[in-house]
């Protein structure tokens, strides 16, 4: 909504200073967006059967495991194939850390699901080449799992 | 290329006639698919094209030389104070600032430049900052912030340098 209301005045005043541009510059998106609509779709359809074929409490049930090692392991993977907005995965993740998730677990999953997209990967392909796809995903997995770590120990997780 | 296209619309179109199927035939997986379906094509239209449309007013407004010259090559650590900033303010997900960076990368800014500012999105965007100190703790997003932000300026450096002259 607000995304609405800042497009709606930029685009406005954009008009009134100079009719060309704006024309020229919606004709411009409008292009670009018709081009990554394949892959956009591709990963709509990806993450829809994602959806619907894992059971809902997947999630509670990986991450709470006894071994954090194997835990966070599993954040990494979730977060890297899972799509979801920011807006529902912190509180998710509100509710996991009640549940006794312990926060490394949890840094893994936010911070994968955030750096690294399984599912965005045709889109990312789409716009920089399969390379950079590559190389971006594995050093946002290699970072979030760094994070993690600094997790756990700021947190007196890992502490022997 | 045109190989991988026409196999991505293959795979849409048999998904769109599973699901289609399954509305006739009842099956659960296909018919929850479809749900899912509905609400995140629902989402996008919501975001992309006011995304898109920005882009492309930044595209018809912003003239080459200004992004070469504060975020091109050469334009030294000032570039990355500023994706840093933009990648704070991008609204949305990695959707919206892949055709940012795309725009941005177009118009003639530095290859570990657009790494950092999609690096930065991800990991300091605001809205997101919001939720999360108030779900999981200021100390929670305080620590991320200081092991993600040196870990991708480092990694953006050095894909800069591993993939320059090998982009397509």
């Amino acid at each position: 909504m607000e995304l609405l209301i800042i497009t709606a005045f930029i685009t406005a005043v954009s008009f009134i200073v100079n009719r060309k541009k704006t024309i020229i510059g919606i004709k411009k998106g409008f292009i670009r967006f018709i081009t990554i609509i394949p892959a956009l779709l591709l990963m709509l359809v990806l993450t829809s059967f994602a959806l619907a074929l894992l059971p809902q409490d997947i999630f509670a049930r990986f991450l709470g495991g006894d071994n954090p090692w194997l835990a966070a392991l599993m954040g990494l993977v979730g977060g890297s194939v899972a799509v979801m907005p920011g807006f529902i995965a912190f509180p998710l993740g509100g509710i996991l850390r009640e549940q006794g998730v312990l926060y490394m677990v949890i840094a893994a999953f936010t911070s994968s699901l955030m750096m690294v997209g399984v599912v965005t990967f045709p889109v990312e392909k789409q716009f920089f080449g399969i390379r950079f796809a590559l190389f971006r995903n594995l050093f946002g997995l290699i970072i979030s799992a760094l994070v993690a770590l600094a997790m756990g120990f700021a947190f007196g997780e890992l502490l022997p | 290329m045109k190989k991988g296209k026409l196999l991505t619309w293959v795979l849409i179109l048999l998904s769109l006639v599973y699901i289609l199927i399954s509305l006739f035939l009842d099956w659960e997986t296909g018919k929850e698919a479809g749900e899912f379906l509905k609400k995140n094509v629902i989402e996008m239209i919501a975001i992309l094209p006011c995304a898109f449309i920005l882009i492309g007013l930044f595209e018809s407004w912003v003239k080459r030389e200004t992004v070469e010259k504060h975020l091109g090559e050469g334009a030294g650590w000032k570039s990355y104070l500023w994706v840093f900033l933009l990648g704070g303010i991008t609204l949305g997900p990695m959707l919206v600032a892949l055709p940012v960076a795309s725009a941005l990368w177009k118009k003639g800014a530095a290859l570990s430049v657009i790494i950092a500012y999609l690096g930065a999105s991800a990991v300091c965007r605001i809205p997101m900052t919001i939720f999360e100190a108030s779900y999981l703790g200021i100390p929670f997003t305080l620590v991320r912030y200081l092991t993600a932000i040196p870990l991708v300026l480092v990694s953006a450096l050095m894909m800069g340098r591993a993939l320059k002259g090998k982009m397509p």
